[in-house]
């Protein structure tokens, strides 16, 4: 999946305050297409936050968040220079990462 | 004395319905700062910016040498003062209407591929929303300012104000007949007058938007086209005068106040 993501990180203290972006279709496999099929249920599963390598958020997300999700979250224990990473697993098997260095 | 007994329980009821109004506009309020925060424009803005770049057409060139106004592939400030009158084409264009004008001129492209597919859905975004996405967001924070000295600038101003106004089609409507008197709303959305600045100034500083409501990005042209709809109106030409002559109407109306879209709508 070569789609951007967007991250926004922002520093107060030891805490990153940090806004995600994700472009997602987020299907519930509840919708139907124009000739009545059934999309088939496409949505992330897995988000994980990686600080400096080292896992700090493993989240599990359902079909219930809407299209183009927006997570945001604050990872204590962070400081400038230290590299964000984000990635998704959706039940297709694509993956999506973006990483970032804290400012 | 019953008079005297119904008289403040009619206050009191009206007391109470003006702090619901009052307490629902200001939830109304807080959901839109919610939705604003979650808006996904940005990743619109990207594809945008990967289309402004793309080589396209018979000529196989970029929207980059596309001249908005300030120059051949200026974007800063750019959609912030159309729409303007143009020599080169001899027309006054809003943005859609130049990108259409540049894909015809510069890339070669004929204008039925180019306007095949101008709205697009919650699946894809069209080429043109996309585009709008990605320009518009270059004159954030730049004061709206279209074009008003031209002679045919002043023309279309006038023929959107008489279109605003003017009744006709199946139910006899008007733009006026909903945006004409203060406090009407369809549901929970307020339909502004817009031919009053303090009315105008907000919608034009943050169209186009993001629908919340449908996932879908849209523009003005499309804003105008569905209004139309709305009324019982023929469907008006995409980038046609009387499109651009309202989009003039109604961006000189509220000009003066920075852009801050692209703008995210219930």
């Amino acid at each position: 999946m070569a789609d951007p993501m967007k991250i926004r990180a922002g520093l107060k203290g030891d805490v990153a305050d940090v806004r995600v972006l994700m472009n997602h279709p987020m299907e519930t496999g509840q919708r139907k297409d124009s000739s009545g099929n059934l999309i088939p249920v496409h949505f992330i599963q897995e988000i994980t936050v990686k600080l400096n390598g080292k896992s700090v958020i493993e989240a599990q997300v359902s079909q219930a968040v809407s299209r183009n999700p927006v997570f945001s979250f604050r990872v204590k224990g962070a400081k400038a220079g230290d590299r964000l990473e984000i990635s998704w697993l959706d039940n297709k098997g694509d993956r999506n990462s973006t990483e970032t260095a804290l400012a | 004395m019953s008079f005297a007994r119904w008289i403040p329980a009619g206050l009191l009821a009206g007391a109470c319905l003006a702090a619901t109004a009052q307490d629902a506009r200001k939830e109304i309020e807080k959901y839109q700062q919610m939705i604003a925060d979650s808006s996904p424009v940005e990743l619109f803005e990207l594809e945008g910016e990967a289309l402004w770049k793309k080589r396209q057409g018979a000529k196989n060139v970029s929207l980059e040498g596309c001249d908005l106004g300030l120059g051949a592939g200026a974007l800063k400030g750019a959609y912030a003062q159309l729409p303007r009158y143009f020599s080169d084409a001899d027309r006054v264009m809003d943005l859609e209407t130049r990108l259409l004008h540049c894909m015809t001129t510069l890339q070669g492209r004929s204008r039925e591929e180019a306007t095949k597919r101008v709205f697009g859905n919650e699946d894809r975004l069209s080429e043109m929303e996309y585009l709008s996405a990605y320009i518009a967001a270059q004159s954030r924070g730049v004061p709206m300012a279209p074009g008003t000295s031209h002679p045919r600038e002043k023309a279309a101003f006038e023929l959107g104000r008489k279109t605003y106004f003017y009744r006709g089609g199946a139910w006899d409507f008007s733009c006026a007949s909903c945006h004409g008197e203060a406090g009407k709303r369809i549901r929970m959305q307020e339909l502004p007058q817009l031919f009053k600045p303090e009315y105008a100034r907000p919608v034009v500083a943050t169209w186009p938007a993001y629908r919340v409501s449908n996932s879908q990005f849209k523009t003005m042209q499309w804003r105008i086209n569905n209004c139309f709809q709305q009324m019982r109106y023929p469907e008006p030409g995409y980038a046609s005068d009387i499109t651009v002559a309202l989009a003039m109407f109604l961006t000189a109306t509220g000009a003066g106040e920075p852009y801050r879209g692209p703008g995210t709508k219930r």
